[in-house]
């Protein structure tokens, strides 16, 4: 009679609040150097200590540059930012993989590749794509910094119960269609906010038939469309992928682990409050036109028009495409776009470079893109290597920057400037989002390098 | 910070946008701080909308406009979504906004006001565009926000709507107090559950 998250969520219930809400125990708390200072600081001014150090995890990632990580970072607030973060781990007697360490990386890649998210588990992190990590069957989510707070203090944290959402995704992905294209279509239907208040299963043989760093993909874009959180069901696909990882169990540990995680699935029986289908082969490569993600739509479609719109939802496109500076109707292929960013906690992972390598290799870059491929961790970058997508890549006019969250969100120096177009695979194309005046165009590695390639926006199944 | 909350009656400024992000409210190039400087935050609350690239005001950005004030802001629907920064709470609480009405909040902005005791109040869509149109009519008209009775009326008009709230959070608002002082309390409870929980690493 449970659904999969239902059996997580209630294993993990300390106390419900009378009137209130549900005292939750947290399993994995990661830390990074934006969201916590003000968090740790608390503790200091409470004069509390850390309740279960051992719980908690912390790395660098978002201001680190992606060059030269082996010196000092130039930029001095930046710098006293991560050097807080290293402070605070020391003084509270927390783990930390700082910049240069071979663990170092975004801490949504590094989370799952280390072995330190596991099925089962509550995950939580002051930063909203925490919902990556639900991609191995855990209840993750992300919080503010008075909650890391009160994860610090606690290990608990006080949430209403979100209710349940399942969509399902049948058939067969398209030559060209990937997991990044899958979340963009479910945005472009659902919109930002049609899953807010819910937790979402992903469930179907489509989902099923993805890789663990496609399933990774898929829920980091949960939240943007509102979604608490997002989850996969664990499989043998992700034992495969979790075996052997720094810190899963080991030896007969695993096995019972194992043992444990086969049952984590929603019953046969399950009622969600809410169903929604979609089926694979509606679903073509995507590419967003907006200034949220759930603008987008199939790299072959046209820009819709404002019949029908309400004067505020009128206001809010009118006010998107002014910014963007695009029309109403129009269609994108064959624009001339500017910047290309591949990388991010969305699409920093192994078999993102993989794709993207599989439309650069014997092409060359074009004259007009500037590009940035920035891959999610030290584990990464080393698979790049072992892999030799490193030679693929320099070979056709690329070159691999070092580890961070980038131009994501340009918090370092990647900044796209004011009026150019970035073709990016990142997980947010708001104003601004990628440097004061920078326009996003949100799309998979594969369309990203078929317009790296190209220098113009491009219908990634051409290249194929 | 944990200003106390009850009724709270003022004129309003009004955002008539959908799916305002955090990216807006504060950008990410302010989120280097490492201490709670509400005033900085506040000082670059919308700062990308209000502000010019070459760092003049923007004159057409409704918190340049002289002609609307208040603790309260109106927004439209889908307000908060995105990142979970609670840096976006901080700017709209350094700011001076003590109340934010919309139709529709993201799930975690909306705990990053309460914690920070700025009251997000949920409307209905009919509720929030008669208040944009009569605010529009006469910027100094008033709100009034009652938590104790979990009300909302726009004065103008006499319409009244309730929202909702849970009781212990609204418990917490009316006193000043915050769910780290209860978790810590509770610390206890903690350590039964860990002793009763068959652990699943």
């Amino acid at each position: 009679m449970k659904t999969l998250f239902d059996k997580i969520w209630d294993a993990h219930v300390v106390q419900q609040v009378e009137d209130g809400p549900i005292q939750l125990y947290i399993d994995r708390l990661y830390c990074h150097e934006v969201t916590s200072p003000q968090a740790f600081q608390g503790l200091r001014e409470r004069g509390l200590k850390c309740f279960r150090p051992d719980h908690i995890y912390c790395m660098p990632d978002h201001n680190t540059p992606t060059h030269d990580q082996d010196k000092p970072i130039e930029d001095p607030v930046s710098r006293t930012q991560v050097d807080t973060l290293a402070k605070n781990a020391e003084e509270f007697g927390l783990t930390h993989f700082g910049m240069m360490n071979p663990k170092n990386g975004i801490i949504h890649v590094v989370g799952p590749e280390r072995g330190l998210t596991l099925p089962g588990m509550t995950i939580v992190c002051g930063d909203s794509h925490t919902s990556t990590h639900g991609a191995v069957g855990a209840v993750a989510f992300g919080i503010g910094t008075s909650e890391v707070e009160m994860v610090l203090a606690s290990q608990c944290i006080l949430q209403t119960r979100p209710k349940t959402m399942r969509i399902t995704i049948d058939g067969t992905l398209g030559k060209g269609v990937t997991a990044k294209d899958v979340a963009l279509y479910m945005m472009s239907k659902m919109t930002t906010s049609g899953a807010t208040g819910y937790f979402v299963e992903y469930a179907g043989s489509a989902i099923r038939s993805l890789t663990m760093e496609g399933r990774l993909t898929l829920c980091n874009l949960s939240i943007e469309m509102g979604a608490r959180g997002g989850m996969v069901a664990p499989d043998e696909v992700t034992f495969e992928y979790l075996k052997g990882r720094d810190y899963a169990p080991k030896g007969e540990d695993w096995e019972k682990a194992v043992a444990y995680w086969r049952t984590l699935k929603s019953d046969d029986d399950a009622v969600f409050d809410k169903e929604v289908r979609f089926d694979a082969a509606d679903i073509e490569p995507m590419i967003t036109y907006g200034t949220n993600p759930g603008m987008g739509m199939g790299i072959t479609q046209h820009i819709p028009t404002t019949e029908g719109m309400g004067d505020v939802e009128r206001a809010s496109f009118e006010k998107s495409m002014a910014y963007m500076g695009f029309q109403p109707g129009e269609q994108l292929l064959g624009k001339p776009i500017d910047y290309v960013f591949l990388g991010a906690c969305t699409n920093g992972r192994i078999e993102d470079f993989r794709a993207f390598a599989s439309i650069a290799k014997g092409r060359r870059k074009a004259a007009n893109v500037t590009a940035w491929l920035v891959p999610g961790s030290w584990l990464v970058d080393a698979q790049i290597r072992e892999e030799g997508l490193d030679k693929v890549l320099e070979a056709a006019g690329f070159e691999i920057r070092q580890p961070g969250c980038s131009a994501c969100l340009a918090m370092n120096d990647d900044k796209i400037p004011a009026g150019k177009y970035a073709v990016s695979t990142s997980n947010r194309n708001f104003e601004g989002r990628q440097g004061p005046g920078s326009r996003t165009l949100l799309a998979s590695p594969l369309m990203a390098a078929a317009a790296a390639v190209t220098g113009v926006i491009t219908d990634p199944r051409e290249l194929l | 910070m944990k200003q106390k909350f009850n009724v709270i009656t003022s004129t309003c400024v009004p955002l008539p946008l959908e799916n305002v992000d955090t990216d807006q409210i504060i950008p990410a190039r302010f989120l280097k701080a490492t201490t709670r400087e509400e005033k900085f935050f506040g000082d670059n609350l919308f700062r990308d909308w209000r502000y010019n690239a070459d760092g003049s005001l923007n004159q057409d950005f409704v918190l340049n406009d002289p002609t609307y004030g208040g603790q309260i802001l109106v927004a439209g629907k889908n307000f908060g979504s995105g990142s979970s920064r609670e840096h976006a709470a901080w700017a709209i609480a350094g700011y001076g906004f003590r109340v934010v009405v919309s139709s529709f909040f993201a799930d975690i902005h909306k705990n990053n006001e309460l914690n920070n005791f700025v009251l997000p109040v949920v409307v209905s869509e009919s509720f929030l565009q008669e208040l944009f149109d009569s605010i529009y009519k006469d910027p100094k008209m008033e709100v009034e926000v009652n938590l104790p009775a979990q009300t909302i009326t726009n004065k103008a008009t006499g319409r009244s709507e309730t929202f909702e709230i849970n009781a212990y959070k609204k418990h917490c608002l009316m006193n000043g107090l915050d769910d780290v002082d209860f978790l810590v309390e509770n610390r206890g409870k903690v350590e039964e559950y860990e002793r009763r929980s068959v652990h699943r690493e």
